[in-house]
């Protein structure tokens, strides 16, 4: 997995290349700082801090209802806080949001794509929201498609779409305005296996053309591939924040054996009696036991015959549950 | 306050683009069931009545028929369309990424139920004038009453499309608030038919005031007032407005 991986902006791409060149460490794109949002008295947002350099790729982590989606929002200046500071490409929010939000590219969570239109309608209707002009619309618009691998879909009705298709012209309509930053609300949720990877290829690409990229995300995966560092949030705090491999050295042990069968109880015990694990987690028929040499463990469960277990590295999931907690956020 | 800006433009150009797509369709809907109400109550209730206000009757209704006929067109796209954009297509949500401000699509979509409300109603003076219901001069003014007419329900519509939670909230409208209105305001009849206290409520109706200016024109004279009509309709018009503004804003921040 490339941690911060640094990814310089390739000049003289034909289909969008990266405007603005300011070097490493020159402001960040987006700035957060102590942000607050109530609604009513529940505090979606509650004091969250963070900022997003030029060219990286930065994850919102969180469980249901943790504030990604209302974060975004707030970024885009499509809500008013109740207190912080959010500066948008150097442009204070939501004073300057319209501005702000020229040079941004958003693919919301649910689809919201123009069903009375075809494929190449969408986004020549959205170019159009932007104030940009028909002919270079025109121009632009065969370099989109095959981005969004939908040149043969140009004149197909939504309704014609895979969900995948679906994905990928959002993508390419966010995409319209040839934007610096692109603000993705869980990007590949519903998506099947195929399409999701289609999606990360194409937000590397973008990566690669220098682009900034700021995703909300609950797939642990899409998060190790794609981030460079990323903000576990949790009741709109923010608990931890770096990149996806240091946050699996630094916040837990490298090694889970998982453990089910009969009389797992029993085994537990032992295994806490032994001290095989620096944490042990019971959930429903599963044993987690976190450790940094997993030998005891197995040890101990060879002797069990009614016991199975698989034995792995510790990832971003671990990380995630062991901060946010097992329980169910509905 | 609402902040104005041409920044509308592009999203009444959607409207108007996905409209000419199914242009044939929608203009059938639009001018049938006023057509129909005109023909079968014109000519068919028509023949049973001796002349009204000193008119043939179904010269009487048509002013009525295409107020009627604007109001309706106006609150179908107020209501059902825009909510169908805002809700359930998440069309607004989507252009409220580009650079554009809610009061922008409010506006554009005010607008734009104002101006296709106002065809349908030419659409129906054109029948009018086709069947030889009415030939006069008078006709062509209206269309600013029409138009008038058209952005008042539609400013009244998007009101109730603000506080919308589904579909079924419109039928509400149209049954406890349009069709009441409809009867109160002298399409079918002339106020005057109506009980005293009846008649004192109808005179602060928008739709009767759209009637009265438009009837009169329709037969062939100039409304004996003016102003006060136009007066109140503006009132409804901007007051609706506002309020459309508000409680949409209040909606999308929630």
């Amino acid at each position: 997995m490339p941690e911060s991986a640094h990814r310089p902006g390739i000049a003289g791409q034909a289909l969008m290349a990266s405007s603005a060149g300011s070097g490493p460490g020159a402001v960040p794109v987006l700035r957060v700082e102590q942000l607050v949002k109530t609604f009513g008295p529940e505090r979606a947002v509650d004091g969250l801090g963070f900022s997003v350099r030029r060219g990286e790729c930065f994850g919102l982590l969180g469980p249901n209802g943790a504030g990604k989606s209302t974060t975004l929002k707030l970024v885009l200046g499509l809500l008013q806080p109740d207190g912080g500071r959010i500066e948008l490409l150097g442009l204070p929010v939501p004073e300057r949001a319209l501005e702000a939000r020229r040079r941004v590219g958003v693919v919301p969570q649910a689809d919201s794509l123009d069903p009375d239109f075809t494929v190449a309608e969408n986004l020549l209707v959205f170019g159009r929201y932007f104030g940009l002009a028909r002919a270079g619309l025109a121009q632009r618009l065969p370099a989109l498609l095959d981005f969004a691998g939908l040149a043969h879909k140009r004149d197909a009705r939504i309704d014609q779409l895979s969900g995948g298709m679906k994905r990928r012209l959002t993508l390419a309509r966010a995409l319209v305005n040839d934007p610096e930053v692109l603000f993705l609300d869980e990007p590949t949720t519903g998506l099947d296996p195929q399409a999701r990877h289609l999606i990360w290829d194409r937000l590397r690409q973008l990566l690669a053309r220098g682009k900034t990229i700021l995703l909300t995300t609950h797939f642990m995966e899409e998060a190790e591939r794609l981030c460079d560092r990323l903000a576990i949030l949790d009741h709109g705090r923010r608990i931890a924040m770096d990149s996806p491999g240091a946050l699996v050295r630094r916040e837990i042990e490298p090694q889970v054996v998982e453990v089910t069968g009969d009389r797992l109880g029993r085994w537990a015990q032992a295994a806490r009696d032994a001290g095989v694990a620096q944490r042990l987690e019971v959930v429903g028929d599963t044993a987690f036991a976190y450790c940094a040499d997993p030998r005891a463990a197995i040890e101990l469960v060879e002797r069990e015959p009614g016991l199975r277990y698989l034995q792995r590295r510790a990832n971003l999931e671990d990380v995630f549950l062991k901060l946010t907690g097992r329980e169910l956020r509905d | 306050m609402p902040a104005l800006s041409l920044r509308f433009v592009p999203v009444y150009m959607r409207n108007l683009l996905v409209w000419r797509k199914l242009a044939r369709a929608s203009v059938l809907g639009n001018i049938a069931d006023p057509l129909i109400t005109l023909v079968a109550f014109g000519y068919g209730l028509g023949r049973l009545l001796p002349s009204v206000d000193g008119v043939a009757y179904i010269v009487f209704l048509a002013g009525g028929a295409v107020c009627m006929s604007t109001a309706m067109a106006a609150s179908f796209e107020s209501l059902y369309s825009a909510f169908s954009r805002m809700h359930v297509q998440r069309t607004w949500e989507a252009i409220l990424n580009a650079p554009m401000r809610l009061d922008d699509v409010v506006v554009a979509e005010l607008l734009w139920a104002a101006s296709k409300s106002a065809f349908s109603g030419v659409a129906i003076l054109a029948v009018v004038f086709a069947l030889g219901i009415s030939r006069e001069p008078t006709l062509l003014l209206v269309v600013p009453v029409v138009a008038l007419a058209g952005l008042t329900f539609s400013a009244i519509g998007l009101c109730f499309n603000a506080l919308a939670r589904g579909y079924d909230f419109f039928t509400y409208y149209f049954t406890l608030v349009l069709t009441p209105m409809t009867f109160l305001s002298g399409v079918y009849y002339p106020v005057s038919q109506l009980p005293e206290w009846l008649a004192a409520i109808a005179s602060w109706l928008p739709l009767a005031a759209a009637v009265e200016l438009a009837r009169p024109l329709v037969i062939g004279r100039l409304p004996e007032q003016v102003l006060p009509h136009v007066a109140l309709l503006c009132a409804y018009a901007v007051l609706a407005s506002w309020i459309a503004l508000v409680l949409t804003r209040r909606r999308f921040v929630a």
